[in-house]
């Protein structure tokens, strides 16, 4: 789509002697399948919303929630974020070490995230509030350990992008790959955003 | 340390002697008998011709993106055969299965079957022949010389693959679903599906998913961003803009068919209470998740098919396809619609007046963009020079049975009507129509039209008139009864009646499915027979059928590299322009050619994710366990491998067309 010549009616060109070389579509794919992520994360809430009630007499959010413990959670997601940023800024410098570095940070935060995660889940099933115990709290493992589970992807993905960068440099390929992984983890915030008010907030709200 | 028995069941899981069907039912022994010794016969036979390398090297590790296609159309005809069996069985089951004759078919059995017949009917025949065929011709109807990522491509491929080993595995190893082919819970709870059966079912499901979805995003991004200069949106081809909507429906409908299996999966597997009767779960939840998805389906089926009959109209009437535009904006409308319509498939769930009427009328819109279509075809053909060719009968067979489909359609769409014919006989008869009217009949005109693009040579047009009719008549004497039947209260999946009166016309629908036989039968003779007469048939031209658009300017079968030189785009018709303003095709000044490299990484990561399926089937946790490190491992080592192209080199290029234009000037 790039070049389209300006071709006389009488003299019409059918067909170019240049390579042609169509611009690449991996940021366009990466986008189209973020948002078919985003479309499972949807069901999920969808199926949040309905059964996020019913308790079947068991607990309820407002029983279960530490909000102290999700708010120091949901702030090691949000670092993580911003000190890929700083990665991404690096990278622009053509700055190997310095993205690396960025990038162990995040990797920290990430594990930190999932450390604490971890916890919480291991705290509720030893208080009995399992994924069995009602269909809210079903709906509430699937969907916050669904995005723990993507954080867990996206960590391995990290770790194995530090190697190819530390081993190839900032070539176009690992540029382009760094810049995919961005993409994934800061859309990994934004539906943490979406689980900590929906389910986390509203739920403690009652 | 482990007693034999725990070690016995650490390894084998639930899988025992007597979960083999074959050694129990004698109607899978004979079948497994018949398989085992086809299976034989084939490897045999690959490795007596030493076919095993070619294969390898030329076909499974190839990321050709028509190559990948032509194995999709294969991979649907092998399903289609099953399906149909299933089918034939079902047909005969009930034509006999009359009071004090139980027929042949226990319930348990004849429940599979039925799950069986409408999963691989939709997922394993349809997709894979709708994908197959839009993978073949849309980047050569773009001027493209692959698809954007054509690694992923060979990936999905494998995995639609796995996903078929896995359903053809549960016919003799344990077996399938008894729940109908969306698995309604409770039914395909745990408590009620203990066995193996829907588990074969979820991750069959599950496997070719991945391999649906990323092709949809591949083939999306091919479309958007791999067109050849000058080929704006509104000049696109009407095919690949049917193309592009039906992988828009497919990447915003698979992933809720992913998240609801995968709820399923967890009540399964992990207790928890999504869909179950008690603990707060909500089983009418998952029919409202699986029509979101279910409905969008069968218009990501129906658009490619409205799409080949566009394409087939406007060549065989030797006229620009009528209101293009208008055509597009049909096509984006029913995309869009198709998302608005999924509770009609449960008016009777009880969700109120209000709520069944918004759907109903929704439902009633979507007729209107698609008589727009009908209209469209018409009046292309109005004053055309119609050419009765193969692929124009299957139009035209198409035109007028998609029409009544549609109209029992509209009927179904009322919902007091749909209270009476929920569930009956007569919706049945209703999709058959549509899908077998629209889906199967595009499909088999897609094939004979593209068929000499692809192997170039074109397909006896004897055996497939003899195929067509056989299919029209076939279709209307097994599916008009079913629909007198439904009026009259029968309802579907059903093995056993005592009204002897309807006997009759379960009879004359299963002499329906016999004249279909016959008509697939007479479709494998046309492939043999033009196989055999090939020399006869050969299209020489690269466009046997005087056609419109790019991918008949290239040869018949096209290079590799689809193009020598890239074509530039004027207008929607685009290969008629250039023949219409003198076009001289290339002759110097050939150049390298940029193309990916084969990899067989696909092949592996699809046969270890059967290991993966088949140990979360039988609670193999062991090999599961495996085999998902195993699927990390190699997809991590993939991304170290940084060479993924190659150049043809000029003088190959040189080579290829100068022994084009030999044979073009022969034939002159």
């Amino acid at each position: 789509m790039s070049d389209t010549q300006a071709v006389s009616a009488e003299k019409p060109t059918f067909y170019l002697t240049e390579e042609h070389h169509p611009e690449n579509s991996t940021m366009l794919g990466f986008w189209i399948y973020l948002m078919s992520d985003c479309l499972m994360f949807a069901v999920l809430f969808a199926t949040y919303a309905v059964l996020g009630r019913s308790y079947a007499a068991g607990p309820s959010p407002a029983d279960l929630f530490d909000l102290q413990l999700v708010a120091i959670n949901t702030a090691m997601l949000l670092f993580s974020s911003i000190t890929y940023g700083f990665a991404m800024l690096r990278m622009e410098k053509g700055d190997k070490g310095g993205t690396l570095g960025w990038l162990v940070l995040t990797l920290l935060f990430g594990l930190a995230f999932l450390g604490i995660e971890l916890y919480e889940f291991h705290h509720l099933i030893h208080e009995g509030a399992g994924p069995q115990r009602s269909a809210f709290l079903s709906a509430f493992f699937t969907l916050v350990g669904t995005h723990g589970l993507h954080v867990t992807f996206g960590s391995i993905w990290l770790v194995t992008l530090m190697v190819q960068v530390s081993k190839y440099g900032l070539i176009e390929a690992n540029r382009r790959r760094l810049m995919c992984l961005s993409m994934f983890w800061h859309f990994l915030d934004v539906v943490w955003i979406g689980v900590f008010s929906l389910v986390y907030l509203i739920g403690v709200l009652g | 340390m482990f007693t034999n028995t725990n070690l016995m069941e650490f390894i084998f899981g639930r899988l025992s002697w007597d979960s083999l069907a074959f050694t129990h039912e004698p109607i899978i022994l004979v079948t497994f008998l018949g398989v085992c010794v086809g299976g034989i016969a084939v490897l045999g036979a690959l490795t007596y011709f030493r076919l095993w390398g070619y294969l390898w090297k030329e076909w499974f590790t190839s990321v050709d993106h028509k190559k990948i296609g032509i194995m999709y159309v294969i991979l649907s005809l092998i399903m289609l055969l099953r399906g149909f069996a299933d089918a034939l069985m079902m047909r005969t089951q009930q034509a006999i299965a009359f009071g004090a004759n139980e027929g042949y078919l226990p319930p348990h059995h004849y429940d599979q079957v039925f799950t069986a017949h409408g999963v691989i009917m939709i997922f394993f025949f349809a997709m894979p022949i709708v994908t197959g065929v839009m993978n073949f011709v849309v980047p050569l109807q773009i001027g493209a010389r692959d698809v954007s990522f054509p690694f992923l491509n060979n990936f999905s491929f494998w995995m639609t693959a796995a996903g078929a080993v896995i359903i053809m595995l549960s016919l003799f190893v344990g077996e399938f679903a008894r729940t109908g082919w969306l698995a309604y819970p409770p039914l395909s709870g745990a408590d009620y599906s203990p066995g193996v059966g829907v588990d074969y079912y979820i991750w069959g499901l599950q496997v070719a998913g991945v391999g649906t979805t990323l092709s949809g995003i591949n083939l999306i991004a091919t479309i958007v961003k791999m067109r050849a200069p000058g080929m704006t949106m509104m000049k696109m081809p009407i095919f690949t803009w049917t193309s592009l909507c039906t992988n828009v429906l497919i990447v915003a409908s698979f992933p809720i068919l992913t998240a609801t299996l995968v709820l399923l999966t967890l009540d399964r597997y992990v207790g928890t209470n999504f869909f179950t009767n008690d603990l707060g779960g909500n089983p009418m939840m998952y029919v409202n998740l699986i029509w979101i998805w279910g409905h969008p389906e069968v218009y990501i089926l129906i658009l490619p098919a409205f799409g080949i009959f566009s394409e087939i109209v406007s060549t065989f009437s030797g006229k620009r396809l009528f209101g293009y535009a208008s055509m597009v904006y049909a096509t984006v409308v029913i995309t869009i619609l198709s998302y608005l319509v999924w509770l009609h498939h449960f008016f009777t769930m009880g969700s109120g007046a209000s709520v069944n009427a918004f759907f109903g009328i929704t439902t009633m819109i979507i007729s209107i963009p698609t008589g727009a279509k009908m209209f469209n075809w018409l009046f292309t053909m109005y004053r055309g020079r119609i050419r009765y060719e193969v692929p124009m009968y299957w139009t035209i067979g198409f035109m007028v049975t998609f029409v009544i489909g549609g109209m029992t359609g509209v009927m179904l769409a009322v919902p007091p009507a749909d209270f009476v014919l929920h569930n009956s006989l007569f919706l049945i008869a209703h999709f058959h129509n549509v899908i077998i009217g629209g889906v199967v009949f595009g499909l088999l005109a897609g094939v004979n039209f593209w068929f000499p693009k692809a192997f170039g040579y074109k397909l006896d047009p004897f055996w497939g008139k003899m195929s067509f009719w056989f299919w029209l008549v076939g279709f209307y004497f097994a599916f008009m009864p079913l629909y007198v039947l439904g009026l009259m209260g029968v309802t579907r999946r059903v093995n056993h009646f005592e009204d002897p009166s309807l006997q009759i016309w379960f009879v004359i629908a299963a002499f329906g499915a016999v004249l279909i036989a016959l008509g697939i039968g007479s479709f494998i003779i046309q492939l043999v027979v033009s196989f055999f007469k090939r020399e006869e048939l050969r299209d020489t031209t690269g466009d046997p059928w005087n056609a419109r658009t790019l991918e008949w300017s290239t040869s018949s079968p096209p290079p590799e590299y689809n193009f020598a030189f890239t074509p530039v785009v004027h207008d929607h018709d685009s290969w008629y322009d250039m023949k219409k303003r003198g076009y001289v095709r290339p002759l110097e000044g050939f150049k390298p050619i940029h193309m990916p490299k084969n990899t067989g990484t696909g092949v592996i990561l699809s046969a270890l994710s059967v290991g993966f399926a088949f140990g979360m089937i039988w609670y193999m946790w062991w090999l599961a366990a495996l085999s998902f490190l195993a699927i990390l491992v190699v997809s991590i080592a993939h991304t170290f491998n940084y060479k993924r192209d190659y150049y043809i080199p000029a003088e190959t290029v040189v080579a290829t067309e100068a022994a084009r234009t030999k044979q073009l000037a022969e034939q002159a």
